[in-house]
């Protein structure tokens, strides 16, 4: 394939070094980590190594670590999880929250067990007045994204976490678009959960976690073997879980490299789509260094990622997961963008092996591409 | 005679029943998808997406075609253990209602189903556990008579996991069909060891697992049927992948991987189960010379992988540690970081002294006649030692029933 | 499970593995356990007219742990008087093999059937006494 990625958001690149790392455990490494053999002891102390990588970059203690099959996993794990060992509590997401964590709170609210959104302002920042409102009623959780996947923008978590346990709700936070964009410190956070993906960052998909607060109680989500302490029964993939724990590793001694270099990108970027007159969203906002997310007035977003990629430009329309739906990004409307600017929206989200010159290419299609749409607009218009 | 000295070589693996190596020819194709074709299946708009898509699907075909299924009918998931709950609550939280609250499994069952029926127990299902023959064969007439009128869905695996004995589907299915129950059947340890038809069988889930077929962990599929059409109700919520039944994000290497392995043993398993089960013979012929063994399961409904047998007077635990140049399992891996007997074998009716003294061999694609010979002195020589060491042979020798003493309790 | 080098070298040479005529007056035998629980320990001891333990042989059906406790305990015996066997505590059983908490029970049975030893041997002697 020859095309520029600029979708670092959606998935990444395995990294050669974890790579490397995961081949043993695809080949003659291949025990069963529960076995009590040698294939099965090596497999065993491989994945409590990679528990002890993902401790350190998340700022948690190695036993605070449940392995999972993916961030979805373990929202879904974090949200049913906690809510269904309590009986009542309303369920507070944040408007602007991945389908995996607003979705399973609708699942399973109950007439005394009510599944509420919070608002974001325009900035897309989580309105704290309205969910101070919000938990005047009794609540049994809130949970709220770190780091928005669409626009970028990074939220006050800390503040959320505090907020919520003044009501003696328990806390869980999205992790996924944070980790190894920005310091992530699950005590400094605050919460009692947190979840974490590594297809994100350079490793392998098919494996996540949950980081717990191990004074919580919560309902496993899969029953079985009893693997991870009872939390997760399933094989564990233990080539995924390697690849997990290496690219943990790559990502905390990668972090500044990454923030300067993507914010220099960036900056290129949104120099270059100010002189365009596009609208970035959450510009005023606190954004990880890699992610713009924009619009141009009177174009399509669908139809312009199209024009993108036959230039040669990987990017992204929405978020890859709801990228089957043509409905505008529930990110945008939450932020009140109106409808038809949010449909034309897309999202270049930069890794450390994009270049300058790259968006300075991609700039210039960019260019083509509008001035073509917009004589086809003018024509059928 | 075999070299007998364990430690100038690595163990030999006799373990396929709880893991097997990825097959050469699988990881190669998996490579790619992990480093050049990164793209997210769900993506859309650019070519990584699609190239990763194209994957996901012939990965699809492959599965469906092992089993003689509609590829639509194939759901990805992390494992088995995922695809037997989302299979088990799925359907009968979304039954619940229209056919009843009952549910019937076999006591011999993995873990991954026991649990997730317990679960449902907790939320107010009521659940039948049949006890199996002591060959580990479910009785048709005993379960026909479980079933009630608001018994809504059956849970029965194909081949067992410890002692690799074969269920008749078919028949199980018949009478499900009949009684309007859902049928559920485990069968992540039997693809590439007994032939599966899904388009004649009467199933209408089936839980797959690829790493128990020399495909990667951390990867399975569920079977929904949809002639007649069965519904799920979603455990996992989120971008609504998989027809909404199952959402995350796909892991397009290991898909693609499972659908390799599953390819593979589509082709090979006619001629690859001959010579596995020559080796099972010749592993059986060697051990059944030792005094006082026992064959758990019943021989001929039976995969070839499998062996497990009792050593009689012989303490589990202290052979496991005996035969360290052999890597096998005393009970199945899943529950072998605990100290009790296999349930497994405790359900079929064996004492908790044979129950403790069973070793599980399963041979599989790399297993070598040299292995199974060397594997037979082994297992003779040390039997022979640990016998020399237990009080309870040197009483059996001097004909004491064992059973009739006292013990003092401790 | 992780098993420590004395364990280990117990299991793999255990020391005095075998019977003693236990028709011997000076013969004393204990067996405790059960094969329900797991592991069984067959403990013989001939002791000398002066109460000193000449000989001890043992076999057990158990894990490595058990076997190593056992095989210990019989080194232990040898030369020391009956009541000073007596007195051996499993405690000293646990640490000198280094058991993790899951097997101390292996370290109790092998003090068990010490005592059962003893009280065997001493019954035995007060029967011949009173005779």
């Amino acid at each position: 394939m020859s095309s520029v990625y600029f979708d670092h958001n959606s998935t990444t690149a395995l990294k050669t070094e974890v790579l490397e790392a995961m081949l043993p455990f695809m080949a003659s490494q291949h025990g069963n980590a529960t076995s009590r053999h040698s294939f099965g002891r090596t497999a065993r102390a491989a994945v409590e190594h990679a528990r002890e990588q993902v401790a350190n970059a998340v700022g948690a203690y190695a036993n605070q670590i449940v392995f999972t099959g993916s961030g979805t996993e373990s929202n879904n794990f974090a949200v049913r999880g906690i809510c269904s060992n309590l009986d009542k509590g309303q369920i507070l997401t944040s408007a602007i929250e991945h389908p995996c964590v607003s979705r399973p709170a609708l699942a399973i609210q109950t007439s005394v067990m009510q599944a509420k959104s919070i608002h974001v302002d325009s900035n897309c920042n989580i309105n704290l007045a309205h969910l101070q409102k919000l938990l005047l009623t009794p609540t049994s959780l809130v949970s709220a994204m770190l780091v928005n996947n669409e626009t970028g923008v990074i939220q006050d978590i800390t503040k959320v976490a505090e907020i919520a346990r003044e009501h003696k709700a328990y806390v869980h936070t999205d992790a996924v678009q944070a980790l190894g964009k920005i310091p992530v410190d699950f005590f400094a956070l605050g919460v009692h959960a947190m979840t974490v993906s590594s297809h994100k960052i350079g490793g392998p998909l098919g494996a996540g976690a949950l980081v717990l607060d191990k004074r919580i109680d919560i309902q496993p989500l899969l029953y079985g073997g009893g693997q991870e302490k009872g939390l997760r029964s399933g094989t564990e993939n233990v080539a995924a879980i390697v690849g997990f724990g290496a690219a943990c590793d790559l990502a905390t001694k990668n972090l500044s490299a990454f923030d300067v270099h993507t914010a220099n990108l960036r900056d290129h970027l949104e120099i270059g789509l100010a002189k365009l007159n596009a609208v970035i969203f959450g510009y005023n906002g606190f954004r990880i260094a890699n992610t713009s997310f924009f619009a141009f007035k009177n174009v399509e977003g669908e139809t312009l990622v199209t024009a993108l990629d036959k230039a040669g430009f990987a990017v992204a329309s929405g978020s890859a997961c709801s990228s089957d739906s043509t409905e505008p990004s529930h990110v945008l409307l939450a932020m009140g963008v109106p409808e038809d600017l949010a449909r034309g929206a897309v999202r270049v989200s930069f890794g450390l092996s994009n270049t300058v010159q790259e968006v300075e290419h991609f700039l210039l299609a960019l260019k083509q591409q509008l001035t073509r749409l917009r004589n086809l607009t003018a024509v059928a218009a | 005679m075999a070299n007998m000295n364990q430690t100038d070589r690595p163990p030999i693996y006799l373990d396929y029943s709880a893991t097997t190596p990825v097959d050469i020819r699988v990881a190669k194709k998996m490579i790619p998808y992990l480093t050049e074709h990164y793209g997210n299946p769900a993506s859309r708009s650019h070519p990584y997406g699609w190239t990763a898509e194209k994957a996901v699907e012939n990965a699809r075909e492959e599965v469906a075609k092992l089993v003689n299924a509609d590829p639509r009918e194939i759901v990805w998931t992390s494992g088995a253990t995922e695809s037997n709950n989302l299979a088990i609550k799925g359907a009968a939280n979304f039954y619940a209602s229209t056919k009843g609250k009952h549910i019937i499994t076999i006591a011999t069952e993995h873990k991954a189903v026991i649990d997730a029926v317990r679960e449902l127990e907790r939320q107010g299902f009521t659940a039948t556990y049949l006890e199996p023959e002591p060959d580990g064969l479910v009785d048709l007439a005993k379960f026909k008579a479980a079933i009630q009128p608001d018994t809504v869905l059956a849970s029965v695996m194909l081949v067992n996991n410890e002692i690799g004995v074969i269920q008749d589907i078919e028949a199980i299915g018949n009478i499900c069909r009949e009684a309007g129950v859902i049928f559920h059947v485990d069968a992540a340890q039997a693809t590439g060891k007994v032939k599966i038809d899904l388009a004649s069988l009467p199933v209408d889930l089936m839980s797959f697992s690829a790493h128990k077929t020399y495909g990667p962990k951390g990867i399975g599929a569920l079977y929904v049927c949809r002639k007649p059409r069965i519904r799920i109700e979603a455990q996992m919520h989120g971008g609504g992948h998989e027809r909404g039944m199952r959402s995350g994000t796909l892991a397009t290497h290991q898909i693609v991987g499972m659908g390799e392995a599953f390819r593979i043993a589509r082709e090979e398993m006619a001629s690859e189960n001959e010579r596995i089960r020559m080796l099972r013979d010749r592993l059986l012929a060697g051990l059944k010379d030792i005094e006082e063994t026992y064959v758990n399961g019943d021989l001929s409904h039976r995969i070839p992988h499998n062996l497990n047998i009792s050593f009689n007077y012989v303490e589990g635990e202290s052979l496991i540690m005996a035969v360290k140049g052999i890597a096998v399992s005393s009970g199945s891996a899943c529950t072998s970081a605990s100290l009790e007997p296999s349930y497994v074998l405790r359900a079929l009716g064996r004492s908790d002294e044979l129950a403790h003294s069973s070793i599980r061999f399963s041979i599989g694609r790399f297993t070598t006649v040299a292995d199974v010979d060397y594997t037979v002195e082994l297992m003779k020589s040390k039997i022979d030692k640990l016998r020399e060491l237990s009080p309870l042979w040197e009483m059996f020798k001097d004909g004491i029933d064992i059973s009739k003493v006292q013990w003092a309790a401790h | 499970m992780a098993y420590s080098d004395k364990v280990l070298d117990h299991y793999e040479n255990p020391r005095n593995v075998g019977s003693l005529d236990k028709n011997d007056p000076n013969v004393g035998t204990g067996m405790v356990g059960a094969p329900a629980c797991g592991d069984v320990m067959k403990l013989m001891i001939k002791v000398n007219d002066h109460g000193i333990i000449e000989d001890a042989k043992f076999k057990t059906y158990g894990c490595g742990s058990a076997i190593a406790s056992s095989s210990l305990v019989t080194e232990w015996l040898k030369g020391k008087t009956v009541d000073e066997a007596y007195s051996i505590k499993n405690s000293a059983i646990a640490e000198e093999l280094a058991l993790p908490p899951v097997k101390i029970h292996c370290s109790v049975l092998a003090e068990d059937a010490i005592k059962a030893a003893v009280a065997d041997i001493k019954a035995k002697q007060s029967a011949k006494a009173t005779a």
